[in-house]
């Protein structure tokens, strides 16, 4: 058969060569032994970070005495409970939601997405926003895009937003913004964490000079890094070189991508349609600056302003008594590994989550549960 | 804005309904078969291979002989799809389920139609040609059925349903792995899946995206009589994909499976449109392919045999049964290794 055929063939793209890995790997295993102390924690806050790291195995090629801290970058995850429950609501009064596939099993106070579908809500998976548009154009029902992401998937909102859309079409945002976060966690009691790898798409578009005040601010390194293998490593290894060497800098490790300065025009929809509002992400804290809201401009399309969605009605129940068990928070801030949670495959599993982190394929315990993070396979 | 919400009661909400997660063919699935639908059927006594089992199908002694039987109901959206239509896959499918469990020549088929009233007549007629065109080139004749016509919403377009017989003297399981075994899979992965998916969310990358459904018993007999007692254990990995299949595969005879993700074939422009869509492939529905565990000493002259079919060019050796980690399976990366996740619910595009 030919080569071409088989998954050999993506080792020839250029950033998924093994030999490369594996050099890369011996050097990471250097360096960090070269700071001669364990363990040594560094943070990504990126869901595809994770996503690649469990997808190529690279967790049992990291050296023991470097701690990887999956940081709160899944953007689903951290979508709150009441933003959910925006959008059950919406369903179960009749107006078709049209999402991001992994937000429909994101547990809300009562019900999911998932759930409001079974009891005869109209959800609609979409894989972008321009589509949940079409969708809205191809009906005369009313068509509300429950929006969840980082910038990068803000940034296709705000183009939308800014585009004529069908008078029956409305954006219900539950956009994130990245950096605020980690201030929160470079603030947290407790947390080790040395340095951050910095998401690369989200980077495309803020540049990596945004995480300059940051570096100056709290003095750790942060490294922006793209989500092939070799970049992963490449990142890691630049990572903990500046974390020996104890210079915080930014660096950017993702030049074929990213720029100083980032996507102008992106940067300037993005902010022309949205701003930022505290609000609290789900199991990690009120994040001051963390949410994307839409502007009084965009009154027209905005789910918030169209509908009075009740909320109260939900309020009168408590919350389960499961939830109040789950570390989510402490998972995702770094303090925690899923194994320490007393529900982590027991009750809490993808099948029937009871924190976020166990939903999304970018939450770290469905990670974690399903790709096992046994290095010793 | 009149909904009222129902308090989280003592059973979760999630499970008061069947949702979608529960037709993946994942653990969620299997749970609810045996949680609502298998009780107390499971104790009834079978001579041979029953529900049980949970095999591809049923094994029913015969004379000196085994009656292979299974059925399956089939539901595709859109009915017809890059690569084939709602009748090719009712066919090919359970086809595919009686030689899975070493029943190659087909005695005959059932065919139950259920229609929605507005149904186009012309659709009806394309899918039956379809079914009799695959009938041919399985050599398995539909020898009765059934027609019902249902109101409009009552129903999304048409079910159709199979039920196939055949006989054979060598059944072969689905639980029947040993170690040192090695896996065959008989071509590229993901294709009737990504196919769909694409085709589905009317994503633009239709031009060389086609669905794999075939019959594979003409397969299926080149291989067996390669070397019939080599072959260890079948199974078509269709919903939940090649991990439900190896999953499955493993628990049953507990073993662990090891797979060298570097030999496994892939179409490069499924490869692709998975990444973009960010989809496990090993996740993704097969409707034309088997996986075959074969003993070490003949797994080459089986391969051998599968190469040779028209529908087997790209089969390969991609992994071995080891005798630790019992029910787990393995992925060896070539950057590393990690546990094949097992399927849970439908799959579904990432936002990232």
């Amino acid at each position: 058969m030919t080569e071409t055929l088989t998954m050999a063939g993506a080792a020839e793209l250029k950033f998924r060569d093994p030999a490369q890995a594996r050099r890369l790997a011996a050097a990471l295993e250097q360096v960090s032994a070269e700071i001669g102390r364990a363990p040594v924690s560094v943070m990504h806050v990126c869901g595809s970070h994770e996503q690649s790291i469990a997808k190529f195995g690279l967790r049992s090629v990291l050296p023991r005495s470097l701690n990887v801290i999956m940081g709160p970058g899944c953007p689903v995850c951290v979508t709150d409970l009441p933003e959910v429950d925006e959008a059950v609501v919406l369903a179960e009064d009749g107006v078709r939601i049209a999402t991001y596939g992994d937000m429909l099993k994101v547990p809300g106070t009562v019900f999911s997405l998932s759930d409001a579908q079974a009891r005869g809500g109209k959800i609609d998976v979409v894989y972008s926003a321009a589509q949940a548009v079409e969708l809205a154009r191809d009906t005369t029902e009313e068509v509300c895009f429950f929006a969840s992401g980082f910038e990068t998937t803000a940034v296709a909102t705000a183009a939308v937003a800014l585009s004529p859309v069908p008078p029956n079409f409305t954006i219900l945002s539950a956009h994130k913004y990245i950096p605020p976060v980690m201030e929160i966690v470079a603030e947290m009691p407790g947390n080790k964490v040395e340095g951050f790898l910095a998401a690369g798409h989200a980077a495309t578009i803020t540049g990596s000079r945004i995480f300059e005040r940051f570096v100056e601010k709290h003095r750790i390194p942060v490294v922006v890094a793209g989500f092939e293998p070799l970049d992963i490593l490449a990142g890691l290894v630049k990572l903990v070189e500046l974390v020996r060497d104890g210079t915080p800098e930014v660096v950017n490790m993702y030049p074929r991508c990213v720029s100083p300065e980032g996507n102008r025009n992106a940067q300037e929809q993005l902010w022309k349609v949205f701003r930022t509002v505290g609000g609290k992400w789900r199991g990690i804290a009120h994040v001051p600056n963390g949410n994307l809201r839409l502007r009084d401009e965009f009154a027209r399309v905005d789910a918030r302003r169209r509908y009075s969605i009740d909320l109260r009605r939900l309020w009168t129940h408590a919350p389960a008594t499961l939830t109040q068990q789950c570390i989510c928070g402490d998972i995702m801030a770094g303090i925690a590994s899923p194994t320490a949670c007393p529900l982590f495959g027991k009750t809490c599993v993808p099948d029937a989550p009871v924190g976020a982190c166990m939903v999304s394929s970018e939450g770290t315990c469905k990670i974690w549960h399903q790709y096992g993070g046994h290095p010793d396979l | 804005m009149t909904t009222t919400l129902e308090p989280r009661a003592s059973v979760s909400p999630r499970e008061e309904f069947v949702s979608l997660k529960h037709g993946a063919g994942g653990r969620a699935m299997r749970r609810l078969i045996a949680e609502a639908l298998t009780q107390g059927m499971t104790d009834l006594p079978v001579d041979g291979v029953g529900l049980a089992a949970m095999d591809d199908g049923a094994t029913l002694r015969v004379g000196d002989q085994w009656l292979v039987i299974t059925t399956d109901s089939h539901v595709v959206h859109p009915v017809f799809f890059p690569g084939g239509d709602i009748g090719r896959l009712a066919v090919a499918g359970t086809v595919n389920d009686l030689a899975m469990m070493g029943a190659t020549e087909p005695k005959g088929l059932t065919s139950a139609v259920v229609i929605e009233e507005g149904f186009r007549r012309a659709d009806l007629e394309r899918i039956q040609r379809s079914m009799l065109e695959t009938c041919r080139e399985a050599g398995a004749p539909i020898v009765t059925g059934d027609t019902k016509v249902m109101g409009r919403g009552e129903l999304d377009g048409i079910i159709i349903n199979t039920t196939g017989v055949g006989l054979t003297r060598a059944p072969v399981r689905d639980a029947g792995l040993r170690t040192g075994d090695r896996i065959i899979v008989t071509g590229t992965i993901g294709d009737h899946g990504v196919a769909l998916m694409a085709r589905r969310h009317h994503l633009d990358l239709d031009g060389d995206l086609s669905s794999d459904v075939a019959p594979l018993n003409g397969l299926i007999r080149a291989a067996l009589a390669a070397r019939p007692e080599a072959v260890s254990a079948m199974k078509d990995p269709t919903r939940g994909g090649v991990a439900s299949a190896l999953h499955e595969m493993a628990e049953k005879a507990n073993l662990g499976i090891v797979i060298d993700e570097t030999r496994v074939p892939v179409h490069p422009v499924v490869r692709s449109a998975a990444e973009m869509l960010g989809l496990d492939l090993f996740h993704i529905a097969n409707e034309g392919k088997a996986i075959i565990g074969v003993h070490p000493d003949h797994a080459e002259s089986v391969l051998a045999a599968i190469l040779a079919h028209p529908l087997g060019k790209h089969a390969a050796i991609i992994g071995t049964c080891i005798a630790d980690h019992p029910g787990r399976v393995i992925l060896d990366t070539g950057f590393g290794r990690r546990l094949v996740a097992e399927p849970e619910g439908e799959p579904l595009p990432r936002i990232c």
